[in-house]
Parts: C-alpha cells; structure tokens; sequence
C-alpha cells in the first residue's frame, strides 16, 4: 500500500540492540525499521521480549548495546518525554485515557489548551472540544457528546481516542502495545481500521501483539521475537498469515501436542474434544482462536445478561 | 426525594463500527444532562432539609424563614465549607486527609501564641500562621506521594502528632494552660485583621449581630473551588490523578505535584479557619476543631464526590456544608432535643450519598 515508503528514510531505527536485566538477556541483537505510512508488527509470545522492546522505543530504558537512530541520525533518549518530544508516542493498552473524565477532558489530558493571562488563564473548552471531534472524526467516529465520559465508550474506541490523540500531539512514530488483547473480535477489528487510518495520515506504526491474525492484514512488515532474540523478519509479499502462525508457535511444537492430547484423548470425550480443536487450529494455523476471543463479545446488545 | 430520571436517554455502548452517524447515540436531553451533575444529590437533599426545618420550626416568629434563620445555619455552613470545598477537591484527586480538624484548631492556636506570647503584629502573626499550615500541607503530601502509604493513614498518623502537640506543646509554651487568649486592646493589627477574617456585616433589626465575615470567605473559596475544578489545567489534572493516576502519569500529568498542591490547599484552608475563628474569639483551645475532619468529607460525600476519587463538585461540597450547618441550627429551630443531631446527621448522610448514588450509576448506566 506504501510502496514510496521503502525509499525514504526510516523513521526510526534499532540496529542490534540488547537489554540485560542481571544475567537475564531480556533482549538481544534486535534490529527494526519504521518507515512513514507502514505498520510494523512485532509478534512473538509471553516473555519473547516484547515489553522490553517497547520500553526501548518509548524512551523508558536505555539499551545496553546497539544502535538508536531517529531520521537516521544517532540518538540517545533520556526518557518518554524526550522520546514524546522526538514525536514517539506510545500507546499503552488500556493505561491511557481516565474512564471517569469525558472525552475532550482525556483527549487533552496533560497539553490542554488555555486561553486568557495570569489568574485569569482557563481551559480553551470550546476549542478542545471542537479539535476532539474533527480528530475522531477523521478516525471515524462520530462524537456527538464531547461531556461523554471515556468509560462509557466500548474498549475499541477508548483505543482509537488514545490514537487520535496521540496522532493530533505530532506523534510522527505510534507505538501500539496490544491494542487488541482485551478486546473482542469485532472491537478488535474497529482499532485495526484506526490503526491503518493512522498509517494513511503517514505515520509510521509499531503494532505489538501476539495474534498474527490482527498482524497479518494490516502489517507491512513483520518480526518475530522469540526469548529476547529476533526469529524472524518478514515484508508482507516473503509470508502468510499460516506462515506467521506457524513461526510463532512453533509448528513442530504444535503437531506433537496436537499428537499428544489426541493419544490422551482415548476413553475422555473432554480431552477428546481438545484435541479436535488443536487439530482443527493448526489446519487452519488460529492460534489466536484458542484465546477464546469469541466467548468476550464487546458489542452491543450481545453481552449476557 | 423524587430523583428517579424517568427516562436517562444516556449513550449506550456504542460499540459497533460507526459507519457515519451512529443512530444509537439517542440525542442527550438537558434533563439527562442535568441529571449527570455530581451535585444534584446535594441539592435536592439541601431543598429537602431546608423544607424539612421550615415545617417543623418550632420558634414564636418562625424565624427559620427570616434572616435570623439564615444568618445562623449560614455561619455553621462556613466553618464546614471552607474545608468542605478544598476536601472535596483532594477527594476528587484520590486522597484523604484527616488531619484537617485538628489543623482548624493548632492553626488558632498558633496564631495565639504567636501574637499573645511572641507579641507579633497579627498580620504578621497571620502570614506565619499560614506558613506553618503550607509547611504541614507539604509534609502530608509529600509523605504520601514518597512512601506510597495510603493519605488515610498518613494524615491519621499527622491528625494524632498534632492533636499531641496542640495539648502538651500548649501546656508547655503557655504556662499550664490549654487556653491562649489576649488580653487587653493593645494588639497591633489585630483590628484590621478582624475586619477581614472574623467581623459581621449586613446587621438589621431582624439580624441584630449580621452575617459573619466567614460566610463570604466560604462562598469565595466554593467560586474559586469551582472555577479551579471545571475552567483549568490544574482542575483537569485533579481529575485525572484520582481517576486513575497511572494514565494521568503516561499522558504526561504531573501526578505528584498535583498531589501535594492539593493536601497544600486543605491545609492552608485550615489555616483560614484557625484565622476566622482566633480573630472572632480572641483566644484558642487545644483539641478544638478535632472530630471536625468528618464533617468536611461528609460535605465533601454528600455533594457528590467520589470516595474513592476522579469524580466531584466544589458546588456539591459547599450545599453538603450547607446542609450540615442547616442540620445542626435547624435542630435547634425545631425545638427537639439537639443530643440526636448527629443521628440526624448520620439518616441525612445515608440519605444523601443513596442517592448520589442511584443518580451516577444511572448516568454512568452504560459505564463498564
């Protein structure tokens, strides 16, 4: 979708970076390039280095070795505000906006606009409210009641106002640390569409997650993390989305467990029935189906009583 | 109290994909929106006993209706709702402070002993009094962002340090007694300061002694209370560290200072108190104001705040002082024995917080 994308500059690299935490290599020899307007999937599972990655992009750690590099020049960050200040916004899941305040209220959280002098300086309110709403707009959503609290808001777009923001303060990098683990199937697909919006408005996007499922159509690029250590490294035309599963739970793994609980199976119809699901999974490679998203619909109407 | 909104027409979770207008988003009715506000509770609660007294008013003239009446729970409804309002804030901003009562009370006394026994001019002894107060506020919320201990046990801790000190420091500093007064007329500043902080105004033949000075004090500080909360960045910022702190951290909210600003506002407010009420009496007392911090979150409760932070109104805090002090006067007007004010108390703060209650989940019906 961005075929200019691969010329220009990177906005952001990694070359070789490792994080110790004592004798732990929490991460090691990782490298990583955002380009303006693609989307960087980082995969990988619990405790493959996710979290410490992202803790180096958002300025949060310093790396132990390697390279850091903003526009192509060297750079060593001091910490999230100086990252935030390179244009580097991280968006952490569900840590980002105060349920109780309304929208506008959250949306400008921390640079809110004022107007008028000395005792006299006030919130710009009609000002923050109409920049809200043409940003979400622009996300696509259609914010009628700016007084609206943000915990009245499905999970997908408390994600998306954290993104519009995020996009409307200069982030010229977004860093999306699992924006759709909590979410359901459909709120899920609603921040994937915001996320590519964000990439049409020619950001570069990070997207960490560990379900290659919510990767796949929306990624340009795509690394694998596995125990601290970089597995794999795809563009979107080298892989599939069987070709991500398979990478990230280990396919070879996957076969024998499937073999093992299928040999359980004999005389226990609930085994029995695990096993089918496993086999089932990895025909089709849904590792992200066997978190039991379907059982958490988000949507309206469809929550149990 | 009718608070039932019989139809709260708030936005459901609107969760699908909105392609365009969302024709879930049912238009908001100002009935709704007024519903919504956290200090409708304490409104209809403060008409309520207002109505309650003027029917059982017991007095020859019913003077509960006159400006004797008014000038009486309005003076009460000062002393509570100059803390009230800065309580109500650091609630709002997740955090207690029980050491509030107690300060009302040393802040007199300091005042006293700075003028009595140091023989300060009293507007000198006023920007001391005030000093000690911002170096306690400090203390609390510095103590409280630093060690990560809960302000509840923090101030608790400062509340018993205080009410210790206000006896044995006093005893010591003041020849044996627990009692700090002036004596005599020769106190310079000490006139002026009175017409500022503790003098009347507005006295009639209906109000022989007037409306106190406090009670333009109170609604001074519930104007700036209000405009602080709902008109700047610092309101905003209230807001969202007692809302959730973690958030407010990562979108860049100084969560600390915004702390400790505020345990600063309850304590110098305390100092306005211990001010107003060592310029209106001349003297002060060890302990005095202790027991009172309850009654400032109690207004603070009553007009809507959240106990547990991030939600609130300095409006609200101030009509919960208003009905504390119509509580504790109206008793009085209505002739019944005044042993049972605080089980009246304790009916009106259930009442009152019910129903707080029942309107914000209704409002917030489609909070998850």
């Amino acid at each position: 979708m961005n075929a200019g994308g691969a010329a220009a500059a990177p906005l952001l690299e990694v070359r070789n970076i490792s994080k110790y935490f004592g004798s732990v290599n929490a991460l090691q020899d990782v490298s990583l390039q955002v380009y303006p307007g693609e989307v960087t999937c980082v995969l990988g599972d619990n405790g493959a280095g996710k979290s410490t990655l992202i803790k180096i992009l958002s300025g949060v750690f310093a790396p132990d070795a390697g390279e850091f590099l903003i526009d192509g020049q060297p750079v060593t960050l001091a910490g999230p505000r100086e990252a935030r200040g390179q244009g580097i916004a991280t968006v952490f899941q569900d840590l980002a906006t105060v349920p109780l305040m309304s929208v506008w209220r959250n949306f400008f959280l921390g640079q809110e606009p004022t107007r008028g002098r000395g005792p006299l300086r006030r919130l710009d309110t009609a000002h923050a409210k109409q920049v809200m709403r043409d940003e979400l707009m622009k996300m696509g959503i259609d914010v009628r009641d700016p007084e609206q609290t943000v915990g009245t808001l499905s999970g997908g777009e408390r994600q998306a106002v954290a993104i519009a923001r995020a996009v409307y303060f200069g982030a010229r990098v977004l860093i999306l640390d699992e924006p759709t683990s909590a979410l359901g199937v459909r709120q899920s697909g609603i921040v994937l569409r915001y996320l590519v919006q964000a990439r049409e408005l020619g950001k570069g996007v990070i997207f960490i997650t560990h379900n290659p499922h919510h990767a796949y159509p929306v990624g340009d690029r795509f690394l694998l993390l596995k125990r601290g250590r970089l597995m794999a490294s795809y563009v979107k035309r080298e892989t599939t989305v069987e070709g991500l599963t398979d990478m990230m739970a280990g396919g070879s793994e996957l076969r024998e467990l499937s073999k093992e609980l299928q040999g359980l199976a004999v005389g226990d119809a609930e085994v029995a029935e695990v096993a089918r699901e496993f086999a089932a999974m990895e025909g089709d490679g849904e590792v992200g189906g066997a978190r039991g998203e379907a059982d958490t619909p988000e949507g309206d109407g469809a929550r149990p009583a | 109290m009718n608070a039932k909104p019989a139809s709260v027409t708030v936005i459901g979770p609107s969760a699908g994909a909105p392609e365009g207008p969302d024709e879930r988003l049912a238009p908001i009715s100002r009935v709704t929106r007024a519903l919504q506000r956290p200090e409708l509770g304490a409104l209809l609660g403060a008409v309520a006993v207002f109505a309650l007294f003027a029917a059982t008013d017991s007095t020859p003239q019913h003077l509960w209706l006159t400006q004797t009446g008014l000038a009486a729970w309005s003076q009460q409804a000062a002393f509570f709702g100059i803390m009230a309002v800065p309580v109500g804030l650091l609630m709002i901003g997740g955090e207690f402070d029980l050491s509030t009562g107690v300060m009302t009370g040393v802040t007199a006394i300091v005042m006293a002993l700075l003028m009595g026994r140091l023989h300060w001019n009293a507007w000198l002894a006023i920007a001391g009094t005030f000093v000690f107060a911002a170096l306690i506020g400090l203390l609390n919320g510095i103590v409280v962002v630093k060690s990560r201990l809960p302000s509840f046990i923090v101030t608790l801790a400062t509340f018993f340090v205080l009410r210790g000190t206000s006896i044995g420091g006093v005893l010591l500093l003041n020849h044996g007694s627990t009692q700090v007064s002036l004596t005599g007329t020769h106190y310079g500043g000490l006139a002026s300061a009175k017409d500022v902080f503790g003098s009347s105004f507005g006295a009639s033949g209906s109000v022989a002694n007037g409306y106190q000075t406090a009670i333009l004090w109170f609604i001074a500080l519930t104007v700036v209370g209000a405009w602080v909360l709902a008109r700047t960045t610092f309101g905003n910022w209230i807001f969202a560290v007692g809302g959730d702190a973690v958030a407010a951290r990562n979108v860049g909210v100084p969560v600390n200072r915004t702390k400790i600003l505020l345990f600063l506002g309850t304590s110098l407010a305390a100092a306005l108190v211990g001010v107003i009420s060592f310029t209106q009496a001349n003297s002060a007392v060890s302990e005095q104001g202790v027991g009172y911090e309850f009654f400032y979150i109690i207004a603070a409760v009553v007009g809507g705040c959240l106990l547990t932070g991030g939600y609130g109104s300095a409006i609200g805090a101030a009509l919960g002082a208003c009905i504390i002090g119509m509580a504790f006067e109206g008793v009085i007007y209505a002739g019944w024995d005044s042993s049972w004010d605080f089980t009246f108390l304790g009916v009106v703060l259930f009442l009152a917080v019910a129903v707080n209650t029942v309107i914000y989940r209704r409002a917030q019906k489609a909070r998850r």
